[in-house]
């Protein structure tokens, strides 16, 4: 059972690269069950869309 | 008053004035001094914000402008704009390698703050650290507000978090380059990006939510 501080960690790893099969169905359940977590992950992508607007500029 | 050449076809004039940028009669043909003076503040808000250093950010967005005007690989407003910020670019990596065969300190040892304390000791959320609903993405984007806090958050980055954040982030490499840049691990690159993602986040529900 995955927990939030490993689920941050593989949500910032799957900025950077292609996620495993077994790691992204593993995060796919944790972001289901945790309300918290399913924020982070919407958190990080407008972080990566802001620096994206950023570089574009 | 301060005169300073920039190349064969502009000087600019009281560089604290602005806009004293003037052209020579043997310029490149449609480019002109206001076109270079609006990318030139462009290029120093990029520089600046991948190398911290107001100083170094304008010695090297100089550099970049005389060398795209030595040169003729442009012949358009827009391609002038590409062609300036490809010579940027490389300037900004090479001022990177540079710096970090001199590192002055461990990569993580600056960045081991308080970012564990969000968790409790089964490293779940603790429940007044659980990230909250920030509303939409578009609409978040969209806020004035939120531009002014995220550069803010940008800035305040600790700086070698933030040299390995932006060399991803703003310049798009990737992460084994960085470490091949940097010499230092991947598994501490990794461990690194996903702490700057964490504080910028951290910084931005703190400033932006109030």
């Amino acid at each position: 059972m995955m927990n939030c501080k490993q689920a941050t960690r593989l949500m910032s790893h799957g900025q950077d690269r292609q996620l495993t099969l077994p790691e992204r169905m593993r995060l796919k359940f944790h972001l289901l069950i945790c309300n918290g977590c399913s924020h982070y992950n919407k958190h990080l992508n407008i972080i990566h869309q802001a620096m994206k607007r950023i570089s574009d500029r | 008053m301060r005169v300073t050449l920039w190349s064969s076809h502009y000087k600019v004039v009281d560089m604290n004035a602005g806009a004293g940028i003037q052209q020579d009669n043997n310029a490149s043909p449609g480019v002109d001094a206001e076109q270079i003076s609006c990318l030139r503040n462009e290029m120093l808000r990029f520089a600046s914000l991948q190398l911290r250093d107001k100083h170094l950010a304008e010695d090297v967005v100089h550099e970049a402008i005389a060398a795209a005007l030595k040169s003729t690989g442009f012949n358009t407003r827009a391609s002038l704009k590409t062609w300036v910020f490809a010579i940027l670019r490389n300037k900004i990596i090479d001022v990177i390698r540079e710096r970090s065969r001199h590192p002055v300190e461990e990569f993580l040892e600056e960045d081991l703050g308080d970012l564990d304390e969000a968790f409790d000791d089964h490293d779940h959320w603790r429940r007044d650290h659980k990230p909250a609903d920030w509303g939409h993405p578009e609409a978040v984007l969209a806020n004035e507000q939120f531009w002014v806090i995220f550069e803010a958050c940008l800035t305040h980055l600790p700086q070698n978090t933030a040299r390995v954040f932006m060399m991803r982030e703003h310049l798009g490499l990737e992460i084994r380059e960085i470490c091949q840049e940097l010499t230092i691990s991947e598994s501490n690159c990794w461990a690194i990006m996903s702490r700057a993602r964490m504080r910028l986040r951290l910084c931005l529900e703190e400033n932006f939510l109030e």
